[in-house]
């Protein structure tokens, strides 16, 4: 049991550094929710590809490095080390990417990969519906087949789509059988933002920027060429990735310990005015401390041949409520200047979607007590609530069904990337 | 880079497991609460035959010169099995304080030793039972004569003043004892952790209420989804301590909060039962209760951790 990088690692860890440290903006790029750090941002990209690191896990063939697991965790820490910005191709990149790796065919790995390994084009994930949120396999939005085409043409509704305001293209999950029940008859479908019957509409964030946007879908037709995996099979394709060995599912802890250490940063200058910050400076630390070691341990067992399974649920409740609690903190040592706008704020503003996004906190919670501790699963909606009646004779005054929780089951959570 | 027990450590922990497993040490610890030390000793020898108290005492003195990892994966299972005895005292704190070497190696041969080492750690354990008493004081570690019992929370802790009998003790690395000390309760407070959820989710498996399993509902379910994350934070804590890529206190804090939790999650899930000392739960509730604290509070270590970062 070790802690030690190899030598090769140890190299390519020092290589990453000096390039970054070369690089990396002196002063932080607008935001990449407007149209002007947008720009900055796709530059950022097209850089950071010309130098091979935009996607340091993938093959050299589209523009990777073919790193290992422990140097992608190491690029991922000596990036957040460096301040670098971030990555306005994450949903394509960590998302999307892996799905096309594992089922789409070579001409749409050739065709995708290379425009997303620059920046030139962004890719917007398109999950969510108005009426289908943690519950996602109760989608609406409809792909009707189209043989003369040769395609499909989809028709509803979109929203909390990441990145959609300024993207190119978008990933998401459409009902293609419209006799299917839930999980069965959904497609994975490719599609240009800018296609007929596409309508984007900017969502303006708690900030006031549009981080995401609502999409709506008006007889906007898709060739063949664009469905990823098989028609019909759209949900497991969507799921598959959530335990990807490219460890692109992981959420990497170098940012948390970034964070982190300028936090202690903070408390040094702040500190002594407000000293009942102390114990959530330390915690803040360990907290992210306990992430990275944690990462350490799943990056051993991924190149073990296990799967990241369900622990990507224990991940994403520790990793949300320790951002938060990490930006609380430097609130509270900003003291009354907290609410103007800084850097510390923009980070606790965003820290404040980590428990909504990527699957509801709750959700992941229902995941880790039903797949990894083995509780009992909750009853299905359409049946009856078990046997409330039943249990007036144990001593109940009053059972009524309500006593039941009415939510529909929490067997499927959201796909479990992470990015936003 | 391999950040998970080898196989020989694993190998180790399921010797050790084995063993415990078979012991009925619910019955030793209740056995110890009443004074009757005589299964706990014998246990106590029986660890000893597997080299549990020969691990931090040098190979040549007789002991087996093993690492902190092998440390903290023997005391989670101490923890878990919920053996009492002065267990930290005689074979994480004592093997490292140390320097005379004829009573290192009856420890490691599975003599009974305790300390007290004031101010963090005021009383010593189990003091009546043990062959080597002694004190930490500013300048070493001096013998010590037993002086009156207290009663603790956790039933199996019998805790006893001490006074110092001879001289001013010699110079002795008391701060790297204590360390291996907090490491080896933290690794006890993930085993408790680890034990009071899996007897917390086999009730709510069994136990029935409005015609459901309890652990169907979600109320149920989201606070023993949050004892499993807070516990499977800790242990990377503890095994980095281990290697020293963190303080120990780092993990005596991390373990004691994620043991804390199952604790009072676990009483909560139980409802009344749990609340009974003969419900076996009791044993590890007030042993968490009782850990937390000892070796260092979490407010001292937490301290510490911070003065160790803004000196970084």
């Amino acid at each position: 049991m070790d802690l030690e990088l190899s030598e090769s690692e140890l190299a390519f860890q020092a290589e990453a550094r000096e390039w970054l440290a070369a690089n990396v903006p002196a002063q932080p790029l607008p935001s990449m929710d407007t149209a002007e750090g947008w720009v900055a941002h796709q530059e950022w990209e097209r850089r950071l590809a010309d130098a091979r690191w935009s996607v340091v896990s993938w093959p050299r063939a589209y523009s990777g490095r073919e790193a290992s697991l422990v140097e992608w965790v190491v690029f991922e820490e000596e990036y957040y080390r460096a301040g670098a910005p971030g990555r306005v191709s994450q949903n394509g990149i960590f998302l999307l990417a892996p799905i096309i790796f594992d089922h789409g065919t070579q001409e749409q790995q050739d065709r995708f990969l290379p425009t997303m390994a620059t920046g030139e084009q962004v890719w917007a994930q398109c999950w969510s519906e108005p009426e289908a949120g943690s519950d996602l396999a109760s989608l609406r939005s409809t792909a009707r087949r189209d043989e003369a085409r040769g395609g499909w043409v989809l028709n509803g509704q979109k929203t909390w789509s990441s990145r959609a305001s300024f993207a190119h293209w978008g990933f998401g999950l459409f009902r293609s059988d419209p006799e299917a029940q839930r999980h069965q008859g959904l497609t994975y479908f490719l599609f240009p933002l800018d296609a007929d019957g596409v309508t984007v509409r900017p969502i303006a964030q708690l900030d006031g920027e549009a981080g995401f946007a609502e999409v709506f879908f008006e007889d906007v037709f898709v060739p063949d060429r664009d469905v990823l995996g098989a028609p019909g099979d759209g949900w497991r394709v969507a799921m598959s990735t959530a335990g990807n060995e490219r460890g692109l599912s992981l959420r990497s802890p170098g940012r948390f310990c970034a964070a982190a250490d300028r936090l202690v940063e903070l408390w040094r200058e702040h500190g002594d005015a407000v000293p009942t910050a102390a114990d959530g400076v330390v915690d803040a630390w360990l907290k992210a401390q306990a992430y990275r070691l944690y990462t350490w341990g799943t990056v051993t067992r991924l190149a073990d041949g296990g799967e990241m399974g369900a622990a990507g649920s224990v991940n994403k409740v520790w990793w949300s409520e320790l951002d938060i609690a990490l930006h609380e903190t430097a609130l509270d040592l900003l003291g009354p200047t907290a609410e103007l706008e800084s850097r510390w704020l923009d980070g606790y503003t965003f820290s404040l979607s980590g428990p909504i996004y990527a699957g509801t906190n709750e959700i992941q919670r229902n995941i880790v007590a039903e797949r990894i501790l083995g509780l009992p699963r909750e009853p299905k909606a359409s049946s009856k609530q078990g046997e409330p009646k039943a249990s007036s004779k144990q001593g109940e005054p009053k059972a009524s069904s309500k006593q039941g929780e009415p939510k529909a089951s929490s067997k499927q959570g959201e796909p479990k990337g992470v990015a936003r | 880079m391999r950040f998970e027990p080898t196989s020989d450590q694993r190998d180790f922990a399921a010797a050790v497991d084995g063993l415990l497993s078979a012991s009925d040490t619910v019955a030793v610890a209740r056995a110890w609460a009443e004074g009757d030390t005589e299964p706990g000793l014998r246990l106590w020898s029986r660890l000893a035959e597997q080299g549990v108290n020969a691990l931090l005492v040098p190979e040549d003195v007789g002991g087996l010169g093993a690492s902190r990892v092998e440390l903290v994966i023997a005391f989670e299972l101490l923890g878990r099995h919920g053996v009492p005895g002065p267990w930290v005292e005689s074979a994480a704190y004592l093997p490292v304080a140390l320097t005379d070497t004829e009573t290192l190696a009856a420890l490691a041969e599975g003599a009974v030793g305790t300390v007290a080492a004031p101010p963090h750690a005021p009383l010593a354990l189990d003091a009546d039972v043990a062959d080597h008493v002694y004190l930490a004081t500013a300048t070493g570690l001096v013998g010590g004569a037993v002086g009156t019992g207290k009663v603790s929370v956790d039933r199996t802790r019998r805790l006893f003043e001490v006074s110092g009998v001879d001289g001013d003790g010699s110079p002795a690395p008391l701060d790297a004892a204590f360390d291996s000390a907090a490491l080896a309760t933290a690794a006890q407070l993930l085993g408790a952790g680890e034990r009071l959820l899996a007897d917390s989710v086999t009730y709510v498996k069994q136990r029935k209420q409005f015609g459901r399993e309890i652990g169907s509902y979600q109320a149920i379910k989201h606070a023993l989804a949050d004892v499993r994350i807070g516990l499977d934070f800790a242990r990377p804590l503890l095994l980095g301590a281990a290697l020293g890529e963190v303080p120990a206190g780092a993990a005596k804090v991390a373990c004691g909060d994620a043991a804390y939790r199952a604790s009072r999650t676990g009483l909560q899930v139980h409802g009344a039962i749990g609340y009974t000392q003969e419900f076996d739960l009791s044993v590890w509730v007030t042993k968490v209760r009782a850990l937390v604290t000892a070796w260092g509070t979490p407010a001292l270590h937490r301290g510490r951790l911070l003065e160790s970062l803004v000196g970084a």
